[in-house]
């Protein structure tokens, strides 16, 4: 078998039983990113000479080995490009790297120099809003591969990495991990640093994995978990190897399924495929019941106030003084900022940050921002009484498989409706995995997301890998 | 007939090794742009945390104040965009301000007066902007300094109330060591409100915010000016309108920016990037301990105690060290009543410190020094001009008062055998003024001691000259 | 709320955004679909309830006093778009 089909684990065995090392599979994996990447996009800046990649060589001695890793264009890497897939910040080389590319780095990591493509900064459902272009659904290539982390998912489910990271401010791992059929993990608000990560919405944001099977999730977020000084809002809370509790079963575990879930909205035959797998759940030996989350159908109008509300402010800094692009020959300082921005600044943006500034803007914070806020608390408060009862939550990831390309481009509340299941975690800071689940007719894979507490990776991985090795769904692989 | 209010609005950076929310050095007068980080630059990714003796800093400033610190706090952004700001948003405090409430105790020539203190708040400084002929430039070595903003009430009647506020204000934070509070490096930086009502009036003025003063006196002058200004728009039939002014400095006037005066929205929100902050009452009372006494008590001491002048006292505690060598020295000394210590203090010894530019505890001349050199004088040893004399001779070369007056040997002369000499000689070369004192001119006996003086090099103690000539006069 | 173009102009401007005649078009449309659809937030009984900023109850994370390496100038004048000598350069602020 190739070695580009394996999976991390697998490759890190391959390594220890001395059958390949780390140089082989890089080289292996460039040379099927060069063959597949132009029918995908899912790497950004391949074009540009490349530089020459940090990788600590083989490195047996270390937990990854030497094992490329692939980074969503969001995440600062020293002395590669990190543009956000913006026109804005052309050019931006970072002089330092996020925290969580120092983790890798010392777990023996190889940094791959080209990112992964996404929405301009992570700002969307569907990978279409990148000055790259799209990235396309190995699964169909008409598809979209979700978003914002579409090149991550793209590219693990292309084999063009072996796993890759992603960030998530309102499901951008989730769903097109979903869409690509791979598993993605969004941590506990907190888990990991959000040091380096190029801010979205500050109290949503997390990184996480994209990876070919839950084993591997399990394993990249050892290395990328745990406190960070540089990080006020990362949890000093030990990190358990995640690996450990993968196989222990799942009987007896309670399982709630939130009626607002599974109601209008929801595509029948996903309804259908997720509730196969429910019921595959029930057979490992959970016990499921429905129950409500009443506050649900606040969770997109809060977060489309919250998220962008922060992010017209995280964006501020994107002026043309420092780094990135600035428009050509300005008369004056004002003409700088409105020229730069407007000319840089794509679609989406622009109408994220008016909206974010505008439910700021005096006199209207008290009715859209505070508001927010306080029914933030109670979709929050939902969960809480939820998880006094039960294990973990189960939902679709998704309303629908991947949708054509510019098939909602044009209609951005339905591009956002899109999010309605993954979002709640985020506003309510919880754990969240998404694991195919199945296909539909035209064979684009669904996902099942599962959730619990907060700090309850194990319970998510644990149900997750359960359901996975019971099935074969992670087993398939795209025809490209 | 017009009554002025002012409200006085300071920022201080705050003493601490490092910036407020990144460990880069505070340190002042580097190479541009050398002191950053992608913190303090605001770099994409990059995160900001808070540095705790900032918060202790803040908690001491607000009780030095009065205010009273609250149990929770939070930092806000602030929106704006300026090219110093590297963010477009400043980390500050909104809604939930570390303290509030606080009062500051005045003196002026009006009397004694209260000031009251709205808020005491941290935030982060912006960079430092240079313009030129076509482009401006922008070092951020100052980016990311913890400031503390101090709002007072508008409470303030006279540009002097203005200036006492400020002077009592530096001397807190000087005492409290938290702050260099120096204007010319702008690390202290003061901005005024000031407008003014008929007298008896309740309803506040229509108000100037008055910027770019850069010491206390400018202050002063700048609201003194701006007093004047709308008296007189307002009697000859003027309108004040709301507005910022700079001061000119070289032409001793405020002058309107004259920009586009929008209204500033600020759409400030609470900072995602940094949880909340509870301040519990150990915390509080743990600083309240590190708190030294401060300058009013002790000025209230010095007057008890050591039965100083006012004058006198709130001049010695203005400065924490000066109060604490002026005690040192008080309490060296062995008389009981402490005139002369503190007449030599404020005088000669005050002024050559202020010639130097320099404290009284560096003058480099320790109390026990001073105090002997004080005691020589009044046991007789050395006259008053020769003290003086002597202390130069101390402050250059670093000696002793006693080492001084052997080397130079200027020990006053008491004894009337070593003196006889002096005095014959006198009588002898002044036979005209003999014969006016005889005849009973007064003024010939002072004119006999000024040329004994003279003969002695000023060491002769002149009592015992005016004795020794009366004796031997009045024998002849 | 209906959202006039003054408003979206007032923002745009709060934003330092410039919109051509055509976005600022399709943008006053697309955000009075989206402020309709967050009107909702309105049915939701948010009596006595406090506001979330901060999703984990964390607080006082702080660090100590102790100065970090700064970035060479070099390094932090690397990206800038106009620089002179180790200033960044923009168009002359009139103050």
């Amino acid at each position: 078998m190739e070695l580009y089909k394996l999976t991390a684990r697998e490759l890190i065995e391959k390594i220890d039983k001395k059958e390949s090392n780390a140089g082989e599979i890089i080289s292996c994996l460039g040379k099927r990113i060069k063959e597949v990447d132009p029918k995908i996009n899912a790497y950004v800046r391949l074009s540009e000479p490349e530089p020459s990649i940090s990788a600590p060589g083989p490195q047996p001695s270390t937990p990854l080995r030497g094992v490329p890793v692939s980074i969503k264009d969001n995440i600062c890497t020293q002395g590669y490009k990190t543009e956000c897939s913006s026109k804005i910040l052309e050019g931006f080389t970072p002089p330092y790297d996020a925290t969580v590319i120092t983790k890798l780095k010392n777990a023996g990591a190889a940094i791959l120099p080209f990112k992964t493509n996404m929405d301009e900064f992570a700002f969307g459902s569907s990978t279409e809003n990148s000055c790259f272009g799209p990235t396309r659904n190995p699964w169909s290539l008409e598809a979209v591969a979700g978003g914002s982390s579409g090149g991550s998912a793209a590219a693990v489910a292309a084999d063009e990495a072996a796993w890759a990271l992603g960030s998530d401010t309102g499901g951008s791992i989730r769903q097109p991990a979903s869409f690509c059929g791979v598993v993605g993990l969004k941590p506990t608000y907190g888990r990991v640093s959000r040091y380096g990560l190029i801010a979205f919405a500050s109290s949503l944001d997390q990184i996480g994995p994209i990876t070919k099977d839950v084993a591997d999730s399990a394993s990249l977020l050892n290395v990328i978990a745990g406190y960070d000084h540089f990080d006020s809002t990362s949890i000093d809370k030990e990190v358990p190897d995640y690996t450990k509790v993968l196989g222990s079963g799942i009987k007896g575990i309670k399982i709630a399924l939130p009626e607002e879930y599974f109601v209008e909205g929801l595509d029948p035959e996903v309804k259908s495929i997720v509730e196969e797998a429910v019921d595959k759940l029930k057979s490992l030996g959970a016990e499921d019941k429905t129950v409500s989350l009443p506050h649900t159908q606040y969770s997109i109008p809060v977060y489309y106030i919250v998220a962008t509300a922060e992010a017209s402010s995280n964006l501020a800094r994107f002026d043309g003084v420092q780094y990135g692009h600035r428009c050509a020959k300005p008369q004056n300082l004002i003409q700088m900022y409105n020229k730069t921005r407007g000319e840089s600044f794509g679609q989406e943006a622009k109408r994220r940050i008016m909206l974010g500034t505008f439910v700021l803007s005096h006199g209207y914070y008290d009715a859209y921002y505070l508001r927010a806020l306080k029914v933030r608390t109670l979709i929050k408060n939902d969960f809480e009484k939820l998880f006094s009862e039960f294990d973990c939550v189960v939902t679709p990831t998704s309303p629908t498989a991947a949708f054509r390309i510019g098939e909602k481009i044009r209609d951005p509340l339905k591009m956002y409706l899109s999010d309605i299941y993954t979002i709640s975690a985020n506003l309510a800071g919880l754990p969240a995995i998404s694991v195919p689940c199945g296909f539909t007719k035209n064979g684009l894979p669904v996902g099942l997301q599962i959730l619990a507490k907060p700090f309850d990776e194990e319970m998510i991985l644990k149900v997750a890998h359960a359901y996975e090795q019971a099935t074969p769904w992670h087993k398939m692989k795209p025809k490209l | 007939m017009y009554e002025t209010v002012i409200g006085l609005e300071v920022h201080l950076h705050l003493k601490t090794k490092t910036k407020a929310f990144c460990g880069c050095s505070t340190e002042f007068g580097r190479e541009p742009n050398s002191q950053v980080c992608p913190v303090c630059l605001g770099f994409p990714g990059s995160l900001p945390v808070l540095n705790r003796t900032a918060l202790d800093y803040a908690i001491k400033a607000a009780l030095a104040l009065n205010c009273s610190v609250q149990n929770y706090t939070k930092f806000d952004r602030k929106n704006y965009f300026y090219p110093d700001l590297p963010k477009n948003y400043q980390i500050s405090q909104y809604d939930l301000p570390v303290s509030r409430d606080g009062f500051l105790d005045i003196r002026s020539e009006a009397g004694a007066k209260r000031v009251r203190i709205k808020r005491v708040h941290l935030e982060e400084d912006a960079g430092k902007l240079i313009h030129q002929e076509a482009v401006s430039l922008v070092d951020f070595n100052r980016a990311g300094m913890p400031l503390l903003e101090i709002v007072s009430e508008p409470e303030m009647n006279s540009p002097d109330e203005a200036y006492e506020y400020l002077t009592g204000l530096k001397s807190i934070i000087e005492y409290l060591d938290v702050s260099d509070c120096d204007m010319e490096k702008g690390s202290l930086r003061c901005d005024a409100n000031i407008s003014i009502r008929k007298k008896g009036s309740t309803i506040l003025g229509v108000k100037a915010e008055l910027k770019n003063m850069n010491s206390f006196k400018s202050v002063r002058e700048a609201l003194a000016f701006e007093a004047k200004r709308q008296a007189e728009l307002l009697e000859s039939g003027g309108e004040i309108i709301q507005e910022t002014r700079l001061w000119n400095a070289e032409e001793s006037k405020t002058v309107s920016m004259r920009t586009k005066e929008e209204a500033q929205d600020y759409r400030y929100f609470p900072e995602p990037d940094l949880p909340p902050f509870t301040i519990n009452k150990d915390k509080i009372e743990a600083i309240k301990k590190s708190i030294p006494e401060l300058p009013e008590s002790k000025r209230r001491r010095f007057t008890e105690d050591y039965g100083l002048s006012e004058y006198d006292a709130k001049i010695l505690v203005l400065s924490r060290r000066n109060a604490a060598f002026a005690e040192e020295c008080i309490n060296e000394y062995p008389g009981k009543e402490k005139k002369p210590v503190v007449n030599w203090l404020i005088g000669p010894f005050l002024s050559e410190a202020n010639a130097r530019n320099r404290e009284l505890a560096d003058l480099g001349i320790g109390s026990k020094a001073l105090v002997e050199l004080i005691n020589l004088m009044e046991k007789g040893v050395l006259s008053n001009l020769s003290a003086k004399a002597v202390l130069a001779e101390m402050l250059e070369t670093g000696k002793t008062a006693q080492a001084v007056i052997k080397e130079k040997n200027l020990a006053q002369i008491s004894d009337s055998s070593s003196l006889g000499g002096v005095i014959e000689e006198v009588i002898k070369e002044n036979a005209k003024s003999v014969t006016d004192y005889k005849q009973g001119k007064g003024n010939a006996l002072m004119f006999l001691v000024g040329q004994a003086m003279r003969k002695s090099g000023g060491r002769a103690n002149p009592k015992v000259v005016q004795d020794l000539l009366k004796e031997k006069l009045n024998e002849g | 709320m209906a959202i006039t173009k003054d408003t979206i102009k007032h923002v745009a401007h709060l934003a330092r955004i410039d919109l051509a005649p055509n976005e600022l078009e399709t943008l006053s449309a697309q955000l009075q679909d989206i402020l309709d659809f967050i009107d909702k937030l309105k049915q939701a009984d948010i009596k006595d309830v406090l506001p979330t900023s901060h999703i984990l109850p964390v607080s006082n994370v702080m660090r100590d006093d102790l100065p970090r390496e700064s970035l060479l100038s070099e390094k932090a004048l690397e990206n800038a778009p106009q620089r002179k000598g180790s200033f960044f350069g923009v168009p002359k602020v009139i103050e």
